[in-house]
């Protein structure tokens, strides 16, 4: 299992649009992937659950990945959060 | 009523006119009905045909869907068909399916019953948010739910209509209004809803009446009820009687013989018979209005809102999606001029950030807004300056109060302008700049503002409004609302002074220049460009044809020295009869006697 936590970094935070390039880059892996936040747990392949979050600008998410590609599954979906899905 | 309710006697209801024309036939009462949804168990043997009875239920949303989206794009364009690309990939969402499925076979329930407990979990989250925009993703989740429970329940949806109704409804949503439009409607009449709301704008693009702001219409009609829809004056006439009748298919046959008439002036100028030529442009809202504007005979756009690329979105475009628009328009409009008012948001306009304010027409609105958050608006500059390459773009700011206001916008373009040269990309260097007058301090102000500008446009909508303090959307001041004003048409004379006297053009991008009754007084009062919406533009340049600009500014000189609102309009009617009988005026008939 690998857990990472990050920070939201762009303005309109996890909208329709970044939320649909999120689970669009986790169905990829096989890994399962959940992100918790204040005592929520949300499927992070699921778009409705995704956008459930409500998660702004500064909000801090736990993202945990299970699976045999979880190293390579948490560095992408990462990688998104940090580039600020490119809305920045 | 009388005796057995075989007759019903006439009433009227007042609105707002959302769109031109007049529309005479029977209602159609669109209300929206929430299925119920009733539970029940299964036994073993149902559970598999319950889930089918559901993938098929999904299957046929998708294809709704689906067909709302393809014509959404055809008639909106892609950015504002997102919403309904949303509600799609949540009904492809596997988890939830998965969950339904689930469900269905541990708890051994109908699907109607577990497809809405599910989702109302999200939507409770959602409300839960105290966040409007998280309250707008539950009302489409809501959708949704529902879309999939009528299927369920294999209800019909009524995108299929008897004959050609006026479709009366509460409110109409983007996807309602665009169902509807695919069947042979005659108009719109709506409880709710503003002059500038989505139903309305869609209905002056398909060229239908439309009423808005009614009240309680869809309490007092019932489909099939006889009505007269007048999106000139903004009532609904309901069980008309056959005198009423008779008097408005005559006022219909006299717009419409007019406006063939008028048809033959497409490619004329807006020239006074003693050789006087103004400026006659298009309010534009939608890039499909483009093709409108030019049949209705304008050729440039004075007024480019360009918040309409906001609709439907959650966060601001990239500079690169605004320079795809606001190039492709450009383009279109070439080789006249596209004037583009930067995103007036706040007031009653779109919000990105909901922000709860007392009032919000005196709070954090047009370039105030840009003024606190300049990274936004150096976006928007950024695109709009890229896109001006081939010279035929100005740019406008809304709700400029000052000088100072207006000298720190300028430094944010000279910033942009700096930005571009360090990206090596071309743009035109001697673009013309406009200031908005809609404010009581910017019209006093005028010519210290014209002095630092190209152009300035009034905008008259909003300057009405703060100059009689009336909020024109609140029902039971709205009457006080009056364009003809004397404190009103001095200010506009104010302003076209104090532009000139600086060289500048002045133009008026409100709706007063739209209205027939104000042509004579704009023209006659030195007024330079005409900013209409499309509808409206025939008209507008067959009286500027008809009138001699000499006698037009004897007309003005009068009424500008006339104290109340009655007496100007009463002159200008008097003026219009003599000037030019052959337009008909809408409010000749209906406005006095129903005011």
């Amino acid at each position: 299992m690998v857990e990472r936590e990050i920070v939201i970094k762009n303005r309109a935070g996890l909208h329709t649009r970044p939320a649909a390039t999120l689970v669009k880059t986790a169905a990829k892996f096989k890994a399962d992937f959940f992100i918790y936040k204040d005592g929520l747990e949300i499927n992070g392949k699921s778009i409705i659950g995704v956008m459930t979050l409500a998660a702004e600008q500064g909000a801090r998410l736990v993202l945990r990945f299970e699976g045999e590609d979880e190293e390579e599954a948490a560095n992408a979906v990462t990688e998104l959060f940090e580039r600020g899905f490119d809305e920045m | 009523m009388s005796p057995g309710g075989t007759h019903n006697s006439e009433f009227i209801l007042k609105g707002f006119p959302a769109s031109p024309g007049i529309a005479i036939g029977r209602a159609y009462l669109y209300t929206k009905r929430v299925p119920v949804v009733e539970e029940w168990s299964l036994c073993d043997g149902e559970i598999e045909e319950e889930i089918e009875r559901l993938m098929h239920a999904i299957a046929k949303s998708e294809k709704e869907l689906n067909k709302i989206l393809s014509f959404a794009r055809q008639k909106l364009g892609e950015a504002k068909a997102k919403i309904f690309e949303a509600q799609l990939m949540i009904l492809h969402d596997p988890y939830l399916n998965d969950a339904f499925a689930k469900r269905i076979r541990s708890e051994k329930k109908n699907a109607e019953y577990i497809v809405s407990t599910e989702v109302e979990k999200y939507q409770k989250l959602m409300l839960a948010a105290h966040d409007e925009y998280m309250h707008e993703r539950a009302h489409d989740v809501e959708d949704l739910k529902n879309r999939i429970v009528r299927n369920l329940q294999e209800e019909k949806l009524i995108s299929r209509l008897e004959g050609s109704p006026v479709i009366v409804s509460d409110r109409l949503t983007p996807a309602d209004t665009m169902i509807l439009s695919r069947n042979e409607i005659l108009g719109y009449a709506t409880n709710l809803g503003g002059i500038t709301s989505h139903a309305a704008l869609l209905a002056r693009s398909l060229k239908l009446p439309a009423v808005v702001g009614l009240g309680d219409a869809t309490a007092r009609i019932a489909t099939g009820d006889s009505v007269i829809l007048d999106g000139y004056a903004g009532v609904l006439v309901v069980h008309p009687t056959g005198k009423r009748i008779e008097e408005y298919e005559a006022k219909r046959e006299r717009f419409v013989q007019f406006e063939a008439k008028l048809t033959g002036l497409r490619d004329l100028p807006a020239k006074t018979l003693d050789g006087h030529t103004v400026e006659l442009a298009a309010n534009l809202e939608f890039e499909e209005e483009i093709d409108l504007i030019r049949f209705q005979g304008a050729h440039g756009v004075g007024l480019y809102r360009t918040e309409s690329l906001l609709m439907g979105r959650d966060s601001f475009p990239s500079e690169d999606e605004q320079y795809a628009n606001y190039k492709k328009i450009a383009d279109r409009i070439y080789p006249h001029t596209l004037i583009m008012r930067t995103f007036d948001i706040g007031g009653d306009k779109v919000e990105l950030q909901s922000i709860e304010e007392a009032n919000p027409f005196l709070g954090w609105r047009g370039i105030r807004v840009f003024l606190d958050r300049p990274e936004l608006f150096l976006n928007q500059l950024c695109a709009m300056l890229r896109a001006s390459t081939r010279k035929n773009i100005a740019i406008m700011f809304p709700m400029v109060t000052s000088v100072g206001e207006l000298r720190k916008a300028k430094e944010y373009l000279d910033q942009a302008k700096a930005d571009l040269r360090g990206r090596k990309l071309r743009f035109d260097e001697k673009l013309r700049i406009g200031v908005m007058i809609e404010v009581p301090s910017a019209a006093l102000m005028a010519e210290d503002i014209a002095r630092e500008v190209d152009f300035l446009s009034i905008g008259t909508n909003d300057l009405v409004q703060y100059l009689l303090a009336v909020d024109r959307g609140n029902s039971i001041v709205s009457k006080l609302y009056q364009q003809f004003h004397p404190a009103v048409v001095r200010t506009l004379k104010h302003i076209i002074d104090a532009g000139h006297k600086q060289g500048k053009w002045v133009g008026v991008c409100g709706e007063i220049a739209g209205d027939p009754l104000a042509t004579i007084l704009l023209l006659g009062m030195g007024l330079d460009e005409f900013s209409v919406i499309p509808a409206f533009l025939p008209e507008i340049k067959k009286i500027i044809r008809t009138v001699a600009y000499q006698k037009a500014q004897h007309v003005a000189k009068t009424v500008l020295t006339l104290s109340t609102a009655e007496e100007i309009e009463a002159h200008l009617a008097s003026a219009m009869h003599t000037m030019c009988p052959e337009i008909p005026l809408p409010r000749d008939t209906m406005d006095k006697e129903f005011q």
